[in-house]
């Protein structure tokens, strides 16, 4: 049987990297008793899959896995079960049956959104919703990338499918999270904050993923994103 | 939400922040309001390392159990935090409260390797608390040493309030117990100090002076307190079943050395390998129930969530229950995918049988260390296995589909000549040979066969048979591994076999604090303020400072080293008793000079002085008859 499990990651936590959360949950999964299936071969290693890494540094309030079980009571108790089993900065939020047919939690992510705001004290832009949208309402959003080895020229402006601020003070974003076309919300912010024409170093914000989402739009032409959980 | 004691800002730069944010599954917290002593547990080098330490998890959850005492980790910062601390004037801090070491009543090191040494410097000095034992204030936390490395402590005695010579589990109360009075009825920090001086196992290096011949050996030592100990002998558990063990061992969340549970079946060893230092440090051989160890090995896989458990002892196979508790742990892991690794068993065809059912036989090595390379030469240093042995096992393991052999031996064990050398050669080509023989072409994997041999050089260490040898220079060392090396390359299946020596420099200054006196301590402490830190990893460590400090302190290595001791020499170690006497050991230098072997504890007593424990293997066959 198929199930998803949707988590949160804050506080200390956030400096746990992507392995290691694997392995977190791993023997999480063994401290909580779930009847969890494991791979054939000498080396069997539990079926679980994560739907999209999450970098260090990064909270989140909407990360996704799979696993197939063998056996459960209740969706709930395998909630309360692995609760019990977690540490201060990772909480499970829902725990999801699967239709056997669904798509694994990786293959399915369209896209995700993400909050960022200043670790102290508020951005310093004035009329930031505004520039938010003349940054956004550009043809297109160039920006280079730097790797090791050379330089990439993208265009952000098809990967973003919203931004804004609100009330608190914080950008918000809607970003292509898909395998083919992932958009870090930390190029977004850099690319809007040269657009603006300020400085502001990334290690001064805190990013936060809110959710993730699938796509389950009828045609390519368009998008209907839903959170993973309700697939 | 717990608040870290390191900016988020300082936490993004630094490689792998998990290893200072605490907060792991079964790391305790307690109310710091209500506990009356507070505990910082450090091992000095990188959490990975510390993490994988057995000794500390025990203390840890011994200390823990007590409802006045909280209990915490502290490891070495790595490189990169550790310059961030210094330029930010960051004080080093325990993992589970994230607040200040220097805020504990009590730092306790464990003292696992002679090359932690500047570590432990680091750990004083970013803790803020002074390096000397004697700039203490009444504030400063008492600085406890413990670990094999204190059966020598001189070296750095300067830096330590006290050493607890021995197994941990037997005087700790006492000693917290005698905290708490003091404190209560105002006495000061040397009033403490006094007291732990007479609880048994309590070593307090500053109430002691050395005294020195004029040839610079020692001559003997002077006490300050008339009513303190001359000799202080070792504290051991003669019950190792019903005592302290962790059932809820510290899971970490980054992959540490030891990312497994470890079961630890039994203390000491019947073996009596003259150049082992554990062998004779944890006599007698005291086995834990297999009951205890089925419960335990159960809740600690339970509580813990590893998918992996390892059994730990100086010589698993002598363990009289192995074949029970193995039985167990193949029924019970094999149900829930937990990994069984079985280091330190002979090879034989009961363990080549466990091993098939509990290993990946084409992935695994088998690990055999005959230690010398020639017959002779193991019948010196009393290691009892001999080339049949070897070759059997060998065929029988490649019989049964392994093709990987790991082959351990020393360079500069005493006596040793070109021919003893040779043999190392020899013998990886026999195994080699022994596989062409044994299996036939058309079942080889791969049609061949990996030998892997390495060499490490020899450290006469305190409490040994050999602590009267004279110890190669590095010029030796680089000599015997070059001869090493053109014997493997002599022999006809040298394609076969793979050769790694280690680096000399470390293993020369190893032997330096191995048997060292107080006087080394000054080496130590100017090494450290020129930047020496972290000498066990090799890209760290800085030959021609330490060099340069032995030659400004007027020290010569030589003397510490190379140069042959009288059997009457006064040893800077030999204040402590570690329950086998130094008749004992001379006569087990002389039988090895003699090329006797001594049998092992099961077969026939030596008469090590052990039994004076009353208790364990020296007392078995009283118990059975």
């Amino acid at each position: 049987m198929k199930i998803r499990i949707k988590f949160a990651k804050y506080g200390t936590m956030k400096y746990i990297g992507h392995l290691d959360m694997m392995r977190f949950f791993q023997k999480a999964i063994r401290r909580a008793g779930i009847d969890i299936k494991y791979s054939e071969g000498f080396s069997p290693h539990q079926i679980m899959s994560f739907a999209s890494p999450l970098g260090v540094g990064l909270e989140s309030t909407g990360e996704y896995m799979d696993i197939e079980v063998l056996s459960m009571t209740s969706a709930q108790d395998i909630r309360e079960s692995l609760n019990s089993a977690m540490v201060e900065g990772v909480e499970v939020l829902s725990v999801t049956p699967l239709p056997d047919h669904a798509k694994n939690a990786m293959a399915s992510v369209a896209a995700a959104s993400y909050s960022l705001r200043m670790k102290e004290g508020s951005f310093p832009i004035d009329g930031l919703n505004e520039k938010l949208q003349s940054f956004y309402g550009q043809e297109t959003i160039p920006f280079t990338k730097e790797t090791k080895k050379s330089t990439v020229e993208l265009d952000l402006k098809q990967g973003i499918y919203e931004i804004s601020t609100n009330k608190d003070g914080a950008i918000h974003m809607l970003v292509n999270a898909s395998s083919s076309g992932n958009i870090k919300p930390a190029i977004v912010f850099q690319a809007f904050c040269q657009f603006a024409g300020v400085e502001i170093p990334l290690q001064a914000c805190q990013i936060t993923r809110l959710e993730t989402y699938a796509d389950s739009a009828e045609d390519t032409s368009s998008h209907r994103f839903i959170p993973l959980a309700k697939v | 939400m717990r608040k870290l004691a390191l900016s988020d800002d300082i936490l993004m730069q630094v490689e792998k922040p998990a290893r200072y944010i605490g907060n792991e599954v079964n790391s305790v917290m307690k109310d710091k309001e209500h506990v009356a002593i507070r505990f910082a547990m450090c091992f000095p080098d990188v959490y990975e390392i510390g993490m994988s330490h057995l000794g500390i998890q025990i203390i840890y959850s011994m200390l823990n159990e007590w409802e006045d005492v909280w209990c915490e980790r502290v490891y070495s910062p790595w490189v990169d935090l550790d310059r961030l601390m210094r330029d930010n004037h960051i004080p080093l801090f325990c993992l589970e409260s994230q607040e200040p070491v220097k805020d504990m009543d009590f730092l306790g090191i464990t003292i696992q390797y002679e090359m932690c040494y500047t570590n432990i410097l680091q750990i004083l000095d970013l803790a803020q608390i002074p390096l000397h034992a004697a700039d203490r204030g009444e504030d400063a936390p008492i600085v406890i040493g413990g670990g094999p490395c204190t059966y020598n402590p001189e070296p750095i005695a300067d830096f330590f309030d006290l050493f607890y010579i021995g197994e941990g589990e037997t005087q700790y109360r006492n000693l917290l117990d005698w905290y708490r009075k003091n404190k209560e009825e105002g006495g000061s920090r040397l009033d403490f100090l006094k007291g732990a001086a007479k609880i048994p196992g309590i070593y307090v290096p500053q109430f002691y002076q050395e005294l020195y011949n004029a040839d610079g050996t020692v001559r003997g030592r002077k006490k300050l307190y008339e009513d303190i100990p001359d000799t202080i002998l070792k504290e051991i558990v003669m019950d190792v079943t019903n005592t302290y063990y962790p059932r809820k061992p510290v899971v970490p969340f980054i992959k540490v050395t030891q990312d497994r549970v470890v079961l630890e079946i039994q203390r000491g060893c019947i073996r009596g390998c003259r150049f082992c230092q554990a062998g004779q440090l944890y006599r007698p051989v005291r086995e834990r129930s297999v009951d205890m160890l089925k419960e335990y090995a159960a809740d600690m896989l339970r509580n813990t969530g590893h998918e992996e458990i390892s059994l730990s002892s100086l010589s698993s196979s002598d363990y009289s229950h192995l074949n029970e508790l193995l039985d167990f742990l193949i029924e019970d892991c094999g149900t829930k995918h937990v990994n069984i690794s079985l280091p330190s068993l002979r090879i034989d065809a009961f363990s080549l049988d466990v091993m098939s059912k509990v290993q990946d036989v084409k992935k695994s090595s088998l690990t055999f260390a005959p230690e010398a390379g020639s017959q002779r030469l193991r019948d010196v240093i009393n290691k009892g296995l001999t080339e049949e042995v070897i070759l059997n096992g060998a065929a029988l393991a490649f019989e049964g589909g392994w093709t990987r052999v790991k082959l351990y031996f020393m360079l500069g064990l005493p006596t040793e000549t070109e021919e003893d050398i040779r043999g190392i050669g020899e013998l990886s080509n026999k195994i080699a040979a022994t596989f062409f023989e044994t299996v036939p072409k058309d079942k080889r994997v791969n049609g061949k066969v990996q030998i892997v041999t390495s060499t490490s050089f020899f450290i006469p260490k305190p409490f040994t048979p050999f602590q009267w040898a004279p110890m190669c220079t590095k010029e030796e060392f680089l000599e015997k591994a070059h001869l090493t090396k053109q014997g493997i390359m002599e022999q006809l299946n040298q394609k076969s076999i793979k050769y790694n020596w280690h680096e000399a420099d470390v293993s020369v200054l190893e032997g330096v604090f191995a048997r060292g006196d107080r006087k080394i301590a000054q080496v130590i402490e100017s090494a450290y303020k020129r930047g020496c830190l972290f000498d066990s990893w090799s890209e760290y460590f800085h030959n021609d400072i330490w060099m340069t400090c032995f030659e400004d302190c007027g020290l010569d290595i030589g003397f510490y080293t190379t140069r042959p001791r009288a059997d009457d020499e006064i040893f800077p170690w030999d204040f402590l008793d570690c329950g086998v006497t130094r008749n004992f050991l001379l006569r087990e230098w002389k039988k090895a000079q003699a090329q006797t072997i001594s049998p092992n504890c099961k077969v026939q007593c030596q008469g090590c002085g052990a039994n004076r424990f009353g208790g364990g293997i020296c007392f078995w066959e009283k118990a059975h008859a």
